[in-house]
Parts: structure tokens; C-alpha cells; sequence
């Protein structure tokens, strides 16, 4: 017999054949898509999101991975509109083969999403504001919310802010957001003993507020609440600020992002106070975020992460843990694993509450510094940490959850 | 919160300077219209470059004055180039295509703006001579949107002296009714549409520039602006100067005392009005009929 | 002074297309349904991946549509995001919170969608060139409005829930969920529409529009009646894009509110355009160029708009018939 088929050669190849094998399978990566809004107004937030995102990646690859296996980021760009968002979502799952899905900006998107992944039973995290996905009727077992919700950020906000006795008015955007934020003051009012005076509703993508300020003013209130977001938010402060509306009355918002702060300007938002789910400062108490900022300065150039930004990270790192936990990447294993998860990513203790999967996190109430500021990162002053309870949470049973 | 006469006297006037922004929109796109019978989609996208231009101006110069001025230039001047290079070509096709055009030129616009100021925009204060608020009597009125006011008075009266008293009006004016006739006088319309483009563009890089402080900039603030400045020039009259002008305030009266009443339907009510006036009278108020059937 | 359409052209004698190819357009021009059946039969695997060419055969077909009404009569519509809306939330709020079933939901949507423009047809008939084109405009935007009000819509967050996963028809069932079967499941749609237009461009209607496009008081005084014409092209145009909005609210499961903006009507303008208007496939070249393009440059660069933008303006300056209609042009040489 011709030695190259001596038995033992061909043991030798049937034993490397497999050990191949067993390798291919093992490098099979793990796929995230991240459909974020590369272009449009929010451009610089999704592009933070997808840096932090990159970093919760490299972390758990560097750590080894899933038994030798990598994970991958697959980001793509959903314009902020929903119909594209479902598309990349769709591309993501049938073309790119991604096990899980994290993303979505805006309340609009993450829901359509959401729609795509259910129908699909993926694992999907969204990094996006909204009351609507923890409700019963977009909820889903594999559906997880990392980011805050409305109700969580007023029921923060507003208990720091609200004294007993205080008049309260709301210039609200006139669509769910909008409506979400004033719903969620007004009930934190009432236990306060605070008094809500008035609401103005202003249409979406507005731009001259002069119309509604008037009206605001007869109201004659202590606190006046901007429930509205990025544009509608920045030029609405701005021209509340040229009416000399800020003399008489403190302004509040219920999310104070940096980026709508830098494109603002120091004065427009000079004492305007908000809320947050994250920033940097809280470095000095805790330790998760002074690890996580130094790792993200150390891969940035000395910047640090934004609010949006660590929210992506936490969803990335805190779905990977998951997978870790549950020693696969199938959505069944990988949701079971997400729903008993204790994690403290980038801020302190969070988890995953059992009937609607909301991430139960502190809020952070801040205030906008003044212009004198040295540095540029240095925007906002942390006013308090709220904890991190299921008291902030709207109750299952509201939410249309069965116990 | 009863509705007292000082109310209606702050929401009027809020509305005047709401409307003396449009009414500086929908002169330029009525111009244009009138003239060159192009409809510009892309009069958002010049009155946010505008708006840019001046922004960067300030910066540099240090005065706001100056890029009141060097703004609208720049911008006239690239109209032109427009014009001459993009615009000129389709001329005969049928009103369609510039209008196409405009829409495409729009898109590349607000991109390059993007490219080289970012896409979360730019923050802009109001001058120290402008800030603070004038005691009008019945209430304190912001005093920067008096001198919006009074810059669009000004505007508007300088432009109907030109139009109706010099010979370069009386060239608009007839080109606007018959083109083939003044060419046949042996006046080069080319050369004129060229310049009424450059104004109608340079008047709304002024109105972006005079917006500037009001909102600060931002990539989109072209695109939700148009949809208002179409409104306020079809319902005061393509091609007419004095529709625009009785429009424009119309339009910011009737949004700002909208608001007032019925907030959620004051964006529909804009709507309504155009639907209705093109509808009964689909000139316009004062524009003239047949005119781009 | 109405401008006489420009691509009445004749060509110097160019030398006629080799014969086999004439023959082979023949072909396809006489047999163009069984011929676009084919095509579509077949595009599955030219596209990258399913959903693209399923995007490419909703935004087709509104994009068929729009050009019964542009393309073949000449009017310019601002407004036809309305009816790709008014069929996709029609479809979507019976199959989502309804429970009725998608063979009832389509058929409703396309009704929705003719009945809306009936409506709007009434109004703006009346009105020409510009005026028409801003009427729907304006008109559009109202019932973007009234919808976004509605609380069955969803309003900002658009709606979801349009799940329908599984399709049973005598003799088999198809899962939606598989992208393949999911095509082939639009595709059926999209031959039957084509098919339709198909016979009403060949019918004694599909001359009388091309005649009010070619010369409106001529064809006035042949005796149409033009008002009764223009009125019948815009309804079923606007049933066309209904069919499309309500295949999209199935694709996506979902109808997100920025359906019935104005951009949205504007996009369509852009299909056409580049496809080719007046032309009976130019749509769907149109669309397929359209998403392609904005597919590989927006994973190329963040700054796709730009060339999106120029794209277009290429086309208007250059290509005025569009890539089909260009193309239709050259091998037909010059007709």
C-alpha cells in the first residue's frame, strides 16, 4: 500500500478534518446589529452610541469571548425613520445573520424595531426613550429596554425639584413623548403637593415659541417644565431665555443630553435643570463608571463618553454578560439569562424587572453650567443621584402585564 | 387665563414678527416665480445657508451688522451660479423640471452644510444693542423682534421703489407678463432673471441671518420653513410683491392667534387657508390668473 | 403660454438596432406583463438580500402609480404620500387591532385609498400646472394631520401589530416570516397591478390620458371630457398606492407616520424621474436606482444626501427621460 494511505496517516487526517471543523464552528462570531441614526439631527449621539458600543465589544473579546468566540458590532444607519429602521433590521437578521439586535434612537424607530424582532423571537435592547415599549401591547419576551423611560426620568426630576405649594406649567411637544413626560410630572406633582397651573402644547419640529410664551407668563409659575426634545427643546429654552422668562421662574427639563447642551450654548441652557442617565462625573463615587470612562478615554482620545453613548455600551456589555452566562447565543437561553441578570456596567446596580424587562436604574438630576466653565467637558454639575427602584417604574399592572 | 385685550395686542404683535420672517421667504420665492416661472425647492435650503453664512460672519468680524450684509452677498452670489449653471438649461422643458431640480439641489445643500458645521447646529446670541425687551405699553416685547419689524418695513418699501420706480422695474415687470416681447425689445431677460434670482435668494439668506438669533441654526431649519413660505406665496399670489407681503402677516396673525385658541390645529390651519384659497381662487389674492397654468 | 413637451424629437437617420434585438423589444413591449413577470421572477437573486427587492417592488408599484397620473396625463401631484398612507394604515388598523384578514385588509386599503382621492380628485381637479401640484400638497398634508390625530394610528410612534405571519391559500401556506416566500408573496401582487395597468393603458382610456398629457384643448376638442378623465387617472393611480401602502404595512409590520409626509411624496417624484416617466417598467428601474443607491452610499459615506442629490440633479439636467426612458429611446431610436 502506498505509504500516504498508511492507516495512521489517514487517522491523522480524519483528526485534523475534525479538529477544523470543531475550529470553524468555534470562530463563528457573534453578531450585534445596531441600527442607529448616522445622519440626521441626532447624527453625533447615534455616532457616540456606536464608539461605546465598539468598546463594550472589544472588552468581551479581549476577555476571550464566548469559549474562543468573538463578537462582532454590525452597525447600520436607520435615518431615524422608522420604515428604514425596520429594513436595516430586517437586512441585519436575513442577509448579515445577527443573533441579536440593540438600537433604535428615537421612540418612533425602536418600536418598529421592536415589531421586526418579536415577530422574529430575537433578543433585542433598545437604547432609546420611551413609555410605549414596557406596555403590554409592544412588549415581548425577548424585547429589553436598557434605556430610561419618561415615567422614571419625571418621577427623578420632579421629586428633587417640586416643593409643596410650587406652581408648575409644562410647554410640551404635542405628540407620545411629549405627552408621557407631562403625564409622569403631573403625578409626581400631586404626591409633592406641588400645583400644576397649565400646560401649552406646541406642534413637533416648531420654531418660534413666541406665540406660546405669553400664555405661559399669565400663568405666572415658579417652574416651568420644556417637555420636548433636541430642536423643539434647544430653541424653545433659547427663546423662553430671550423673553426674560428665567428670571422669575426655573427652568426643568426632563432629559438634558450633551450634545443639545454644547449645540445650545452656555448661556441658553445656564441653570436650566434636567435629568440624565448618565454622566461622567459620577466617576468620583463609582467605580464602575471611573473603569468605564478610563477605558473610553483610553480608546478616544481623551473623551469622554456621553449620556447616549454609555447607554449603548451598558447594552452591548450587559447582553454579552448574558450571553457568557447562558453559554450560547439562542435568544430562548440568552432572554432567560438577561431576565435574572444583576449587572453594574458603567453606573451602579442595575437589572431587569420580570414583567416588562425595564433595566431598573438611578437617575441623575444635573444642572447646566454657567459659561464660565474651564472646561468643555465640564457642562453639567450632578445635583443628585436618584437610586435605582422599582418605585420609579409605572406598576405592571398599568402597564396592561398580567401580575 | 382669560383672554384679555393686552393678550390679543402681544399675540398680534408676536404675529407680525412671525409673519415679517415669511413675509421675506415668500417675497424672494414669489420674485422668483414671477420672473423665471421656477418654482424653488430649494428657498429653504438658501435661507438656512444663510442663516450659516451669517452665523460664521459674526464669528469672524466680531459684528453682527456686517453679516447682515456680507450673508446675503455671498449667498446672492452663489444663487446666481446656480442659476446660470443649473437652472438656465432647463428653461422650456416645462415647469417641472427646475422645480425637480431645485429639489435635488435642496438634498445637496443641507448635506454640504452638514459636512462642513456638523448636523446638531450651532447656537447664536442676539446682538447686545437688540437684547432685552421694549415696554410697548400693553406688554414688554422682545426689542430684536422690533427690529425684525422694522428691517422687513424697510426691505419691503426699498423693494417696491425698485420695482415700481426704476427702469430695471419696469424690465421685472414686463418680463414677468411677456418674456418673448422684451426680448424682442432687445433686453437681455437672461440677464435679468439672473439678477432676480440672485435677490430673491439674497433676501432669503437675509431672512435666515435675522432668524439666526431668534432659534439658532440647524441643518433642518430650511426645510420646515418652506412648507410655510409655499404657503404664504400661493395664497398671497405667485409673482405678486404686495400677496406676499399681506400674506406673510396674514399667515403669522392667523398661526399666532391659532395658538392662542385651537394650538393643536395651528399648523392644519395653514394648510386649510391654502387649500382654500387655491380652491376659490387659485391665483392667489392678488396674483393674476392664467399665470403658470 | 404652454410649453410644448420637448421629447417629440427626431433623430437624424441613426442606423436602426440589429435585428434580432428590435425583435427581442418587440417581444417584450407586446408580452410586457409576462415579460416584467419573468423579471421579477428572477430578481430575488440579482438583489443581495430579499428585503431590498422587496422595498424595490412596493416603492415600484407606488411608484407605477404616481406615474399613471404623471407620466401617462401629466399631472403633477405633491400629494401621493396620502394614498401610500391612507392604504398602508387602512390596511395595517383593520389587520392589527381588527383581526381581520389580509385578504379582506388589502382589498379595503385599496378602496380607502381610491375613496380619499375621489375626494381630493373633487377638489383639485379644478386646478392646473402648479396650482394642482400645491393643492395636493396642501391637501396631503391634511389628511397627514387628521391621521397622525387619530389614536388608532399611533400618531409619532406610528402603528405596529401588523403581523401577519402566515398566509393559508387552498393548497399550501405561506410563512411570511421567510424573506424568500415573503417576496414571492408581494410579487403576486405586483404582476396582478401590472397586469391591470397593463389593459388600462391599452384601453381607449389609457389614449384619452396620454392625450389630455400631449395637448389638453385638443383633446377637448376631439370631446373627451377632460375633467371626468383627469379624475378617473387620479383615483385608480391613487389605488395603485394604496396596493403598494398596504404591502409595505405587511413587509414592515409596521406603518410609521413619516408614510404620509411630504417627503414621502416628494421620493416618488424622484422614482419617476429617474426611472423614466410615461414609461411602463421606468418605475421600477427607477426605484431599484433610487434604493440602490441610497443603500451603498449611505454604507459608503454619512453624507449619502449629497450624492443622492446629485444623482438627481444629474438626471434632470442630463437624463430627463430617465435611465428606461432614455434607454427605451435610444434602441427605439427616437419615436
Amino acid at each position: 500500500m502506498p505509504r500516504f494511505l498508511s492507516l495512521s496517516h489517514l487517522a491523522g487526517c480524519l483528526l485534523a478534518g475534525l479538529g477544523l471543523l470543531s475550529g470553524a464552528v468555534g470562530a463563528q462570531t457573534i453578531k450585534i446589529g445596531l441600527p442607529i441614526p448616522l445622519t440626521g439631527p441626532y447624527g453625533a449621539e447615534a455616532k457616540d452610541q456606536a464608539r461605546n458600543a465598539e468598546l463594550a465589544v472589544k472588552e468581551f473579546n479581549t476577555a476571550g469571548g464566548l469559549g474562543g468566540r468573538q463578537a462582532e458590532l454590525l452597525v447600520r444607519d436607520d435615518k431615524l425613520n422608522p420604515g428604514e429602521a425596520a429594513t436595516r433590521t430586517l437586512e441585519l437578521l436575513e442577509k448579515d445573520g445577527a443573533h441579536f439586535i440593540v438600537g433604535g434612537l428615537s421612540a418612533a424607530t425602536q418600536l418598529s424595531i421592536n415589531n421586526v424582532t418579536r415577530q422574529r423571537k430575537v433578543v433585542y435592547i433598545s437604547i432609546s426613550q420611551s413609555d410605549v415599549i414596557n406596555e403590554a401591547s409592544d412588549a415581548s419576551p425577548y424585547t429589553f429596554h436598557e434605556a430610561l423611560n419618561p415615567h422614571m426620568t419625571t418621577q427623578a426630576v420632579g421629586r428633587y425639584v417640586f416643593k409643596k405649594g410650587m406652581r408648575v406649567a409644562f410647554l410640551t411637544a404635542d405628540y407620545a413623548y411629549g405627552h408621557e413626560m407631562t403625564r409622569g410630572f403631573t403625578r409626581v406633582a400631586r404626591e409633592m403637593g406641588a400645583e400644576v397651573v397649565g400646560e401649552v402644547k406646541h406642534p413637533l419640529g416648531h420654531q418660534d415659541y413666541s406665540a406660546f410664551l405669553p400664555r405661559i407668563q399669565a400663568m405666572k409659575p415658579d417652574v416651568l417644565i420644556f417637555n420636548n426634545f433636541g430642536n423643539d427643546n434647544r430653541i424653545a429654552i433659547k427663546q423662553a431665555g430671550d423673553f426674560g422668562m428665567k428670571k422669575g421662574m426655573q427652568f426643568v427639563t426632563p432629559i438634558l443630553t450633551y450634545t443639545a447642551r454644547v449645540a445650545g450654548g452656555a448661556s441658553t441652557y445656564e441653570g436650566v435643570i434636567g435629568g440624565t442617565q448618565y454622566f461622567w462625573e459620577i466617576e468620583d463615587k463609582t467605580p464602575s463608571a471611573k473603569a468605564f470612562n478610563t477605558a473610553f478615554k483610553a480608546a478616544n482620545e481623551n473623551r469622554y463618553p456621553s449620556d447616549y453613548g454609555a447607554m449603548a455600551y451598558s447594552a452591548v456589555k450587559s447582553l454579552l454578560i448574558a450571553v457568557k452566562n447562558a453559554g450560547s447565543t439562542q435568544s430562548e437561553a440568552v432572554a432567560a439569562a438577561l431576565s435574572q441578570l444583576r449587572y453594574d456596567t458603567y453606573k451602579g446596580p442595575q437589572y431587569y424587572r420580570a414583567c416588562d424587562r425595564q433595566s431598573v436604574q438611578s437617575v441623575l438630576v444635573i444642572q447646566s453650567n454657567s459659561k464660565e466653565a474651564r472646561d468643555p467637558s465640564d457642562v453639567f454639575q450632578v445635583l443628585h443621584v436618584e437610586p435605582g427602584s422599582e418605585k420609579l417604574l409605572r406598576s405592571c399592572q398599568e402597564l396592561g402585564h398580567k401580575g | 387665563m382669560e383672554i384679555t385685550f393686552d393678550l390679543l395686542a402681544l399675540q398680534l404683535f408676536t404675529g407680525l414678527a412671525l409673519g415679517a420672517i415669511y413675509v421675506l421667504l415668500a417675497v424672494g420665492l414669489s420674485l422668483i416665480f414671477g420672473m423665471l416661472t421656477v418654482v424653488n425647492f430649494a428657498h429653504g435650503a438658501f435661507f438656512m445657508l444663510g442663516a450659516y453664512i451669517g452665523v460664521f460672519a459674526a464669528e469672524k468680524t466680531g459684528s453682527f451688522w456686517l453679516a447682515l450684509l456680507i450673508a446675503p452677498v455671498v449667498v446672492a452670489s452663489f444663487g446666481m451660479a446656480c442659476e446660470r449653471w443649473l437652472i438656465r438649461p432647463l428653461y422650456g422643458r416645462g415647469i417641472d423640471y427646475p422645480l425637480l431640480l431645485t429639489f435635488g439641489l435642496a438634498y445637496m445643500m443641507v448635506e454640504a452644510v452638514r459636512m462642513v458645521w456638523g448636523k446638531s447646529g450651532l447656537p447664536f446670541d442676539t446682538p447686545e444693542l437688540l437684547q432685552g425687551a421694549t415696554d410697548l405699553g400693553f406688554a414688554q416685547f422682545p426689542t430684536y423682534r422690533l427690529f425684525v419689524i422694522g428691517v422687513v418695513a424697510v426691505l419691503i418699501a426699498s423693494l417696491w421703489l425698485l420695482i415700481e420706480k426704476t427702469p430695471f422695474g419696469l424690465i421685472v415687470r414686463a418680463g414677468a407678463r411677456d418674456p418673448v416681447i422684451v426680448r424682442v425689445l432687445g433686453i437681455d431677460v437672461s440677464r435679468v432673471w439672473l439678477v432676480v434670482f440672485g435677490v430673491g435668494t439674497g433676501i432669503a439668506a437675509l431672512a435666515g441671518v435675522l432668524s439666526a438669533p431668534l432659534q439658532g441654526v440647524s441643518p433642518e431649519m430650511g426645510t420646515s420653513v418652506l412648507t410655510v413660505a409655499f404657503v404664504v406665496t400661493v395664497v398671497g399670489g405667485m409673482g405678486s410683491l404686495m400677496g406676499a407681503v399681506v400674506a406673510g402677516l396674514l399667515v403669522g396673525v392667523v398661526e399666532s392667534m391659532a395658538v392662542l385658541f385651537f394650538p393643536e390645529a395651528a399648523k392644519v390651519s395653514m394648510f386649510l387657508i391654502m387649500a382654500t384659497v387655491l380652491l376659490i381662487r387659485p391665483q392667489g389674492l392678488f396674483g393674476r390668473a392664467g399665470l403658470m397654468s | 403660454m404652454k410649453d410644448l413637451p420637448m421629447h417629440t424629437s427626431v433623430s437624424p437617420s441613426s442606423a436602426p438596432a440589429p435585428g434580432t434585438l428590435r425583435r427581442i423589444l418587440g417581444l417584450v413591449e407586446r408580452h410586457r406583463v409576462l415579460a416584467t413577470a419573468v423579471f421579477f421572477a428572477v430578481f430575488p437573486l440579482l438583489m443581495p438580500y430579499e428585503s431590498v427587492a422587496i422595498n424595490i417592488l412596493i416603492y415600484g408599484l407606488y411608484a407605477v402609480g404616481f406615474n399613471l397620473l404623471f407620466g401617462y396625463t401629466g399631472l403633477l401631484s405633491f400629494g401621493h404620500a396620502a394614498f401610500l398612507g391612507v392604504g398602508a394604515y387602512t390596511a395595517g388598523i383593520l389587520i392589527s387591532q381588527h383581526q381581520v384578514s389580509w385578504w379582506l385588509a388589502v382589498p379595503a386599503a385599496i378602496a380607502m385609498s381610491s375613496l380619499v382621492a375621489l375626494l381630493m380628485g373633487l377638489l383639485a381637479i379644478r386646478t392646473r400646472g402648479i396650482y394642482f401640484a400645491m393643492v395636493t400638497l396642501a391637501l396631503s398634508q391634511c389628511v397627514y394631520f387628521l391621521v397622525y390625530q387619530l389614536p388608532a394610528s399611533g400618531g409619532e410612534n406610528g402603528l405596529r401589530g401588523v403581523n401577519v405571519a402566515e398566509i393559508s391559500l387552498p393548497g399550501m401556506t405561506i410563512n411570511l416570516l421567510d424573506p424568500v416566500q415573503k417576496y414571492f408573496f408581494m410579487f403576486g401582487f405586483v404582476v396582478l397591478a401590472m397586469w391591470l395597468l397593463s389593459r388600462i393603458l391599452a384601453s381607449p382610456f389609457g389614449g384619452a390620458i396620454e392625450a389630455v398629457r400631449e395637448n389638453e384643448a385638443r383633446a377637448r376638442a376631439c370631446g373627451f371630457d377632460i375633467e371626468r378623465t383627469k379624475l378617473l387617472a387620479f383615483v385608480l393611480s391613487a389605488g395603485f398606492c394604496g396596493l403598494a401602502g398596504a404591502l409595505n404595512a405587511i413587509h414592515l409590520g409596521s406603518v410609521p407616520i413619516e408614510t404620509l409626509h411630504y417627503a414621502t411624496s416628494g421620493m416618488v417624484v424622484m422614482l419617476c424621474l429617474l426611472g423614466g416617466m410615461g414609461t411602463y417598467f421606468g418605475p421600477f428601474v427607477g426605484a431599484a436606482l433610487f434604493l440602490l443607491i441610497q443603500d451603498r452610499a449611505s454604507a459608503w459615506t454619512e453624507h449619502w444626501q449629497m450624492i443622492v442629490g446629485a444623482v438627481f440633479i444629474f438626471f434632470v439636467l442630463f437624463f430627463p427621460r430617465g435611465v428606461w426612458g432614455t434607454l427605451l429611446q435610444k434602441l427605439n431610436h427616437g419615436r
